[in-house]
């Protein structure tokens, strides 16, 4: 294990000390623990920096099933370098928040640090895993701590409601992607990613290509919250703010993000890849934008607006990957949009990060977060209004703001659209530029409300639960500091980021146009003369405004999309139906009854046996190895048939169990004829206890009734009682005649004593050979114990309730 | 609600518990070389029990042998996933026995195995599960 897989798993560790912290230091909050974690974490990626620079990769191979090329294999390059810093920089910042944010007399805080501490140990395994199964692994750990932070505030109806929504889509999701890893795995016989690579050429051609495409897409796209999957992420914002701020913008959500680009050099030779990519990503822009001006609640502004730059960052990518449908750099002119994809994936982070914390400022100290009850905020909040004002008008892409960069380079991307010739694209390519004019004209405009209408406008206190007033400094710290980054980048983009974080990362996603002596030469200008990209902000700057003051007037349109068309219309639906299906389905054959139960198992067993048998035309009876039938044999099997018919003809439950026990004590007997002493002193134990048992059991029993004292024949148990009993006899007489291989017996005989230095070959087959059958066999009776424990007692309980 | 008529049987338990008791610590020794074992063991030992419960009430029982049987059981199963797991310490893969021979100074050449200990969880456990449930059915009145 080395240094970089115990930086990867050192959250789940720490994890397990929260509890007591929490217990132990009661007066210190619990946040001021975790915190030198991230920070920890975030040096030491930071030194990775100078590694990936020089376009090296560093890789660590921990075995785990090497037997299945299932392996913990660490990954540090460019893009996943750019992941960690981000998952251990926010994470940073938002644990330093949530201290002052999260009270430490009312609040669960070991419960939410756990969760926390485990999303980031699995969001760190996602980006920094070369292995497709263990990386699938600690994504669904991802989606997992997601649902137990949405759900933090559970005593919530809309907590949970959003917990399981969020839950169900993404691991719907994530089994989908599952799906496609197995088959890259059947194509090209790797889980590793670097390998998979390789071979991207070669599995374009095979069948199963466009389905591993189209599912692993799926993964991507629940994950990244794109339309029509974007419906979780609204309600995902009951969690607390800085999760809110730190999952469901900075981080988890870009998960689908990083599994686009880190398959781009596997996917991307197929058209399809773009077309789905790019148009999903431009549509969920739109989408995004245009649903983000008719909120009310400030978290649902910000919610859908992070859906739609989320699908900003996927068009990018998806036109993007154009570009490895040339040959080198030169006149590449698609390698701007995978730039601007990952520019403005650093950007969003930072003025996304510091807006949702802003408003978790503003329902902190006023107790609400709507729109309409908020107002004139300025006077009491004006380091808040300050941060709101960068973090949005980056957001809208103004200068001089991060946000403008990336902005541009978006349009620069989109317009180059236009020119593509190839995958038909160019009947539709027009589609592009518009759509992504329209949807920055609508995040022109939401940026704008979250600001003026927070901020301006009429003070309201009446309708506030609290007098506002500025929030305290601890709270102002970690938006200061990304509001701060967002101007910085912005004077200083190409010294920051260029060469250190986004031209490594283009390296990890378009590897087939770097070469030995040349990289990606990133140059990012603040103003790059009067060219269509500035002319369309200009565009945005001034329909923005316009429409911005006339929203009343058209606020109408909204109403126009009819109710009962709505996604979450229909996903409530679907849910609810799937419940009320799968009730009635269950109801139909779960009737209570321990009979009827038997009649399925038994019928099951005796078909799916009886079937498999003589289609594998198993059925053989060979006698030629036999031995010869002694006369204790005859009358120890006479001994148990009169016993086991017996038992249907007694008559007290008493005389049942003593038969049955000599049907028991009989088969041991059988044991010592056959020289096994083990399994004699094993079954004659075990009848005695079970004996005991039943006899415990039966105390409890009505007795016998006297009708039911004459035995009715029924012809449905009768068939299935004598099919049992015909299977098992036909299975045991073709398991003796067919010998397929040679047995294993010897094995034992040899290495009993040579492997495992014991004698008794039963008793070692136990404990060393097979000691997971046993282990397992025993958890299995622990809980077991632990369940009828559990049934008795809680009924016994609630009996002495009522 | 003890009954006072079955004299003989109690007396002849005191006896011949402490016998059974001791059988079953020998078979659960003896596994590794000759018939026995853990499983065997525990049986025994629960069949002990089950039959001082038949002699006197579980009030009684519970007053002699002071176990909590469900901590029992989670004990055994530390046992043997301890015993499995302490293999990854050494880099051998989980569940790898280990074993040796020393030579004391009465008892001569003792042979000791970690699978021992893993046998002693499956003991723990038989007995544990065995007795709760037991015990649980036997209470609830």
């Amino acid at each position: 294990m080395s240094l970089l897989h115990l930086a990867i798993v050192a959250p789940l560790i720490f994890a397990i000390l929260v509890p007591f912290f929490y217990k132990g230091f009661r007066r210190i909050h619990t946040g001021w623990f975790i915190l030198p974690l991230p920070i920890l974490l975030f040096v030491y990626f930071f030194s990775f920096i100078s590694t990936t620079k020089s376009k090296e990769v560093v890789m660590k191979t921990l075995d785990w099933i090497p037997s299945l090329g299932i392996n913990f294999t660490a990954k540090v390059d460019g893009l996943g370098l750019l992941f960690a810093l981000l998952i251990t920089g926010i994470g940073a910042l938002v644990i330093l928040y949530s201290i002052y944010y999260l009270s430490k007399d009312k609040e669960k805080l070991h419960n939410f640090y756990v969760y926390l501490l485990l999303f980031m140990g699995a969001m760190l395994g996602v980006v920094l895993s070369d292995n497709l199964i263990v990386m699938y692994a600690f994504w669904e750990l991802t989606s997992f701590s997601s649902f137990l932070l949405i759900g933090y505030w559970y005593h919530r109806e809309k907590s949970r409601y959003g917990a399981q929504k969020s839950m169900l889509i993404t691991v719907f999701g994530g089994l989908s992607m599952l799906g496609g890893i197995i088959l890259l795995y059947l194509m090209t016989g790797s889980f590793s990613i670097t390998e998979i690579i390789t071979q991207a050429d070669v599995i374009v051609t095979s069948p199963l290509f466009i389905p591993a495409l189209i599912c692993v897409l799926l993964g991507a796209f629940t994950k990244s919250a794109q339309f029509p999957f974007h419906i979780w992420l609204p309600d995902a914002m009951e969690a607390p703010t800085p999760v809110s701020a730190y999952l469901h913008s900075a981080t988890m959500v870009k998960a689908g993000i990083y599994l686009v680009a880190r398959l781009t050099p596997v996917f991307a030779v197929d058209g399809l890849w773009l077309w789905l990519v790019a148009s999903f990503g431009i549509f969920t822009l739109f989408w995004g934008s245009f649903s983000a001006v008719k909120q009310t609640d400030l978290k649902g502004i910000l919610a859908f607006s992070t859906v739609s730059q989320l699908g900003l960052i996927m068009s990018l990518l998806g036109v993007g990957a154009a570009s490895l449908h040339y040959d080198g750099l030169d006149d590449n002119i698609y390698v701007v949009a995978t730039t601007a994809a990952i520019f403005h994936l650093i950007n969003h982070a930072t003025f996304k990060g510091s807006l949702f914390m802003v408003v978790g400022i503003i329902d902190h100290e006023t107790g609400t977060r709507d729109i309409r009850k908020l107002g004139g905020l300025l006077n009491f909040m004006p380091i808040t209004f300050t941060l709101a004002m960068i973090g949005a008008f980056s957001m809208a892409g103004l200068p001089p703001f991060n946000g403008f960069l990336s902005k541009e380079m978006f349009f620069t991307g989109m317009l180059r659209v236009l020119e593509m010739d190839f995958f038909s694209f160019d009947s539709f390519a027009i589609l592009f530029p518009i759509l992504a004019w329209v949807a920055s004209v609508f995040t022109f405009i939401y940026s704008m409300i979250l600001v003026f209408k927070t901020f301006t406008g009429k003070y309201q206190p009446e309708k506030l639960e609290k007098k506002p007033h500025e929030a305290p400094l601890g709270m102002l710290i970690s938006p200061i500091i990304l509001a701060s980054l967002v101007i910085i980048i912005f004077f200083f983009p190409n010294s920051l980021l260029s060469d250190n974080l986004i031209s490594p990362a283009l390296a990890s996603i378009l590897p087939s146009l770097v070469t030995e002596e040349t990289g990606f030469m990133v140059h990012i200008y603040q103003w790059h003369g009067f060219n269509p990209e500035l002319f369309m902000t200009l565009g945005v700057i001034a329909v923005g405004i316009l429409l911005y003051l006339t929203l009343p007037k058209w606020r109408r349109v909204y109403d126009l999309f009819p109710e009962k068309l709505t996604l979450n219309r229909f996903y409530d639906g679907a849910v609810e139906r799937a419940q009320t299906g799968s009730f009635k389905f269950t109801k139909s054959f779960m009737n209570g009854s321990i009979r009827s139960y038997l009649v399925y198992i038994f019928t099951f067993f005796i078909v799916i046996l009886a079937t498999s048998l003589f289609y594998k035309n198993a059925l053989k009876v060979d006698t030629s190895e036999l031995a010869t039938i002694g006369i204790y044999e005859v009358l120890l099997a006479l001994l148990i048939v009169i016993a086991a018919v017996s038992i249907l003809f007694a008559k007290t439950r008493l005389s049942q169990i003593i038969l049955l026990g000599a049907v028991g004590y009989t088969v041991s007997l059988f044991y010592v004829l056959f020289r096994a002493p083990d399994l004699a002193l094993t079954q004659l134990v075990i009848e005695t206890v079970s004996v005991a048992l039943f006899l415990v059991c039966f105390y409890h029993l009505p007795k016998l009734r006297k009708e039911e004292n004459r035995v009715r024949f029924k012809l449905t148990n009768a068939v299935v009682s004598v099919g049992v009993g015909i299977v098992v006899t036909l299975i045991a007489l073709s398991a003796h005649s067919n010998k397929f291989f040679s047995s294993i017996s010897q094995y034992y005989i040899e290495n009993t004593y040579e492997k495992a230095a014991g004698k008794n070959m039963v008793n070692v087959i136990l404990v060393d050979f097979r000691g997971f059958d046993t282990l397992f066999e025993i958890a299995v009776l622990a809980i077991a114990a632990l369940g009828i424990f559990g049934m008795i007692k809680l009924r016994l309980a609630r009996r002495e309730e009522e | 609600m003890r009954s006072r008529n079955n004299v003989i049987l109690e007396t002849t338990i005191r006896l011949v518990l402490f016998i059974i008791i001791l059988f079953s610590v020998y078979i659960f020794f003896a596994g590794h070389y000759y018939p026995g074992g853990g499983f065997i063991g525990g049986l025994m030992t629960a069949g002990a029990i089950v039959l001082l419960l038949i002699a006197y009430d579980i009030k009684t029982v519970s007053i002699i042998l002071p176990f909590n049987y469900r901590i029992m059981t989670g004990l055994g199963l530390l046992f043997a996933i301890g015993t499995s797991a302490g293999a990854i310490f050494f880099d051998v893969p989980f569940l790898t026995h280990a074993f040796g021979h020393i030579d004391l100074p009465i008892l001569g050449d003792i042979s000791l195995h970690t699978a021992t200990i893993f046998d002693l969880g499956v003991y723990l456990v038989v007995v544990g599960v065995t007795m709760t449930i037991i015990q649980t059915i036997g209470e609830d009145e």
